[in-house]
């Protein structure tokens, strides 16, 4: 999917390293950033937090029908991520195949292209994951 | 609010429909189901019609007008409405409530997708919008991918395997070569849907229902007069509707669809009726996983218990509970706004007698299971055959 230049420049905080919400009033972390807490509505008290990009996988899978701009990675690992603060999100996980995998492994935050097929040719970059060496 | 019963169903062939465009299908389901109802056309007060994607898939919005003029219903007042995968139940669930209301006396209710006037790499992209544009699928997940993962999930809690998932396709194929109106009437075994291609592991191609252009459309009317126009009108006893978040990832569990087991609650207790009555359902089975998580949301089996139920044979036609005579998305195919009004008339045809060889016998209640995205919409409908 193209994404327009101001798009992306909005989102780089997020994507770049791992910007979300924190709600004041409930202790609730939140990923992407969000303006109403979900659980506390109008009583929630939303501010900016910074995650530390430490998670655990909570689910998996090995893509191997890409997306277009994704043609050449096949196949990679998509996961989503039980960031350590409570929050959860999607991303790719770097320098493994399946076979390596196993819900639960503990994960941490890189940044890496995302993809760079875009016919403005803006270069995506944003946070992916890699595994933890034990 | 008034009773409401469907009164004429009718349905395109589900398959690539190279020859014919949008506003035929759709035609085509509309001119069907009012023929069915023994209806000029005159007697509709107002339409409503569910279709995701036809801004991206054909070029075309304003679809509603679109209809509308083709099927000569000019000037009535028409609706398009879009939940996703969902966006066919949403559009009978709108149409119920107009009648219902009273605010309209007879509504048509169409669904229609047209989805192979691209390649496959652009529709998956398109329908990868049902799922979260930027935190999902821009990073590199695929819809495949996502329900892929709620898969992973579910066999790690409760120890389901390729073949639980596998044996849901071999029963929507079997299912679907009874139905001269699925995508796939051809069987296929546990191992050919193992050997088959992978999509995003644990799903393989045979795990995922195929894109198809098709239209389905019914005719409601107040259960009153519904006799007018048929002698055996379908009774909506219960419609109910859930959301969620938009993005899998913040769901507290991705092993079932808590939004489904909201909207099946809600639609049991107005139906007055509990899951062991339903006599036929037809679920959203967009992925194996998904039927295996359905019947257990939907309280046919218990958390956990669907994989081995499917493996069984507990959910054909004759067991315990058939799910999806049609043969579901998988084999009947998925147009995916047409699908949750195809689930409609398919239950009409089952409590009507009309189902041919893939008739259960003995149908009385019916239930529908449609969803959106990965979980983010959800309906129930249940529907009584009026004695
Ligand atoms: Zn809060």
């Amino acid at each position: 999917m193209k994404e327009s230049i101001p798009l992306t420049w909005r989102k780089i905080p997020d994507r770049y390293r791992l910007l979300g919400s924190l709600c004041k009033n409930c202790n609730s972390h939140y990923f992407p950033a969000r303006h109403v807490c979900p659980k506390c509505r109008r009583k929630g008290k939303i501010e900016s937090y910074q995650f530390s990009g430490r998670g655990r996988v909570f689910s998996f899978t090995e893509i191997h029908a890409p997306p277009a701009g994704f043609e050449e990675q096949i196949p990679y690992v998509m996961a989503i991520v039980e960031l350590a603060e409570g929050a959860r999100c999607t991303g790719e996980i770097v320098d493994v195949l399946k076979k390596d995998m196993q819900i639960g492994d503990e994960v941490e935050m890189v940044f890496r292209k995302i993809q760079s097929n875009d016919p403005e040719g803006l270069i995506h970059y944003g946070f992916k994951f890699k595994k933890v060496k034990k | 609010m008034r009773k409401v019963a469907i009164v004429g169903v009718g349905m395109t062939k589900f398959g690539e429909h190279w020859e014919r465009g949008f506003r035929d299908l759709v035609t085509e389901a509309g001119v069907k189901a009012l023929e069915d109802a023994g209806m000029s056309g005159a007697e509709i007060s107002a339409g409503y019609v569910g279709t995701m994607a036809a801004g991206s898939l054909i070029g075309q919005e304003h679809t509603g007008a679109l209809i509308a003029d083709y099927m000569g219903l000019n000037p009535i007042p028409i609706t398009r409405v879009e939940g996703a995968c969902a966006s066919g139940s949403l559009a009978l669930r709108q149409g119920l409530m107009a009648v219902a209301s009273g605010m309209h006396d007879v509504v048509v209710v169409g669904g229609v997708e047209k989805m192979t006037d691209l390649d496959t790499a652009e529709v998956s992209e398109i329908l990868g919008g049902a799922g979260d544009q930027e935190w999902e699928l821009f990073l590199g997940a695929t819809f495949p991918g996502l329900y892929a993962m709620m898969a992973r999930r579910y066999m790690h809690d409760y120890k389901a395997t390729e073949e639980m998932l596998a044996s849901v396709a071999v029963k929507n194929h079997k299912h679907g070569s009874m139905n001269p109106l699925a995508q796939f009437q051809n069987e296929i075994t546990i191992q050919d849907v193992l050997d088959s291609k992978m999509v995003a592991d644990p799903l393989k191609i045979l795990d995922c229902s195929p894109l198809t252009d098709g239209a389905a459309a019914v005719v409601l009317a107040p259960l009153d007069i519904a006799k007018k126009y048929t002698d055996t009108p379908i009774e909506i006893v219960a419609s109910a509707q859930a959301s969620d978040t938009i993005a899998l990832h913040n769901r507290s569990s991705i092993a079932g669809v808590k939004a489904a087991q909201i909207a099946a609650q809600a639609a049991y207790k107005q139906a007055g009726v509990s899951p062991s009555q339903i006599r036929v359902a037809e679920v959203h089975d967009c992925f194996t996983i998904a039927e295996l998580m359905a019947i257990e949301d939907l309280g046919f089996f218990s958390k956990g218990k669907g994989g081995e139920a499917s493996l069984n044979g507990e959910t054909q036609i004759g067991a315990k509970i058939p799910v999806n005579t049609s043969g579901g998305l998988k084999a009947c195919g998925h147009p995916v706004g047409a699908t949750g009004i195809k689930q409609a008339v398919e239950i009409s045809w089952q409590l009507q007698g009309e189902a041919g060889k893939r008739q259960v016998s003995g149908a009385d209640i019916g239930l529908s299971h449609n969803v959106g995205g990965s979980g983010a919409t959800a309906v129930v409908h249940i529907y009584k055959r009026v004695n």
